[in-house]
């Protein structure tokens, strides 16, 4: 019952957060481009490595509430695929290609980075 | 402050759902079930709603509400990415880089397909909506399929016709709940 609060708070305070960054990023822009979700999931994936590298600290339900709720309902893979295929049919494939791989390679780093900080700092 | 709201229950409510499907497929340390399941089903649906409620004009109050609860709130709940970098992180930190890029690929291309496809189902949706309120306005069976189809697509007058309508409902509901 715990954990289920847990992620329904960390998932509810989530997707606010990536309202409000998608908000702030997209009403700078000039042109549409899906910069504020490139954004949102790369740093997402770094907060989400940070929280399993401290696991052993935080305990299961605050890594629960910070990871499978908060990372999990701020970052977004609907969005980043829904964004890239209309890039597509705008014939910006370029835009996508760079997009689609940027966002995958720069996560996985962002992923390791926040791990490895995350354990160092459990060491 | 109410479109906050709207996300947060629909995050609340996605995550809960991302949550649930991990207790229900099976997951080892290599292969992640769940989260490529909640990620593909997840970009279908949001494609479906968001060229479902696709509106040329301003977004009427209903389909802003619907975007932001199931799409923003809902959908990006449940869908995730970071789960799915981290996922790879492990694969690769536990030698399997093979197993990481497959992992990757078939994410990727199952989740540009599932959103293609969900594009594609809502306009579809969509025109159906449109050729059938237009079909109800003018109810005779003489205009042959083509012309009808024809009175579809000719999109900015019907929905035109369509806003001011819900503006007007709008404001009248307003009016009613107002204390």
């Amino acid at each position: 019952m715990i954990a289920a609060l847990a992620v329904a708070l960390g998932g509810a305070a989530g997707a606010v957060l990536r309202f409000l960054v998608d908000r702030l990023i997209s009403s700078r822009q000039k042109r549409p481009f899906p910069a504020a979700t490139v954004v949102i999931n790369i740093t997402g994936s770094f907060v989400l490595g940070l929280v399993s590298g401290l696991g052993m600290v935080l305990g299961p339900e605050w890594t629960l509430a910070l990871g499978t709720g908060l990372c999990g309902g701020y970052t977004t893979f609907s969005t980043a695929m829904v964004d890239a295929v209309r890039l597509a049919r705008e014939r910006r494939r370029g835009a996508m290609v760079t997009v689609v791989l940027g966002t995958v390679l720069w996560s996985l780093l962002a992923a390791a980075g926040g791990m490895s900080l995350g354990s160092s700092w459990v060491s | 402050m109410r479109d906050a709201g709207l996300v947060a229950v629909g995050g609340a409510l996605g995550s809960l759902g991302r949550w649930g499907v991990s207790h229900v497929l099976p997951t080892d340390a290599l292969w992640h079930w769940p989260t490529l399941a909640v990620n593909a089903v997840g970009a279908f649906l949001l494609g479906l709603l968001l060229e479902f409620l696709t509106h040329p004009g301003e977004e009427s109050r209903r389909a802003h509400t619907a975007r932001l609860l199931l799409g923003t709130g809902l959908l990006g709940g449940f869908t995730t990415y970071s789960a799915f970098a981290e996922e790879m992180w492990e694969q690769v930190n536990a030698g399997a880089s093979a197993a990481a890029l497959g992992y990757a690929v078939i994410t990727l291309v199952l989740g540009l397909l599932a959103a293609a496809a969900g594009l594609a189902a809502g306009s579809a949706l969509r025109r159906r909506g449109v050729a059938a309120a237009d079909d109800a306005a003018v109810p005779d069976p003489a205009v042959p399929d083509s012309a009808r189809q024809e009175t579809a697509f000719r999109e900015p007058e019907s929905h035109d016709g369509a806003a001011h309508v819900s503006e007007q409902d709008r404001s009248g509901h307003d009016d009613a709940v107002a204390p």
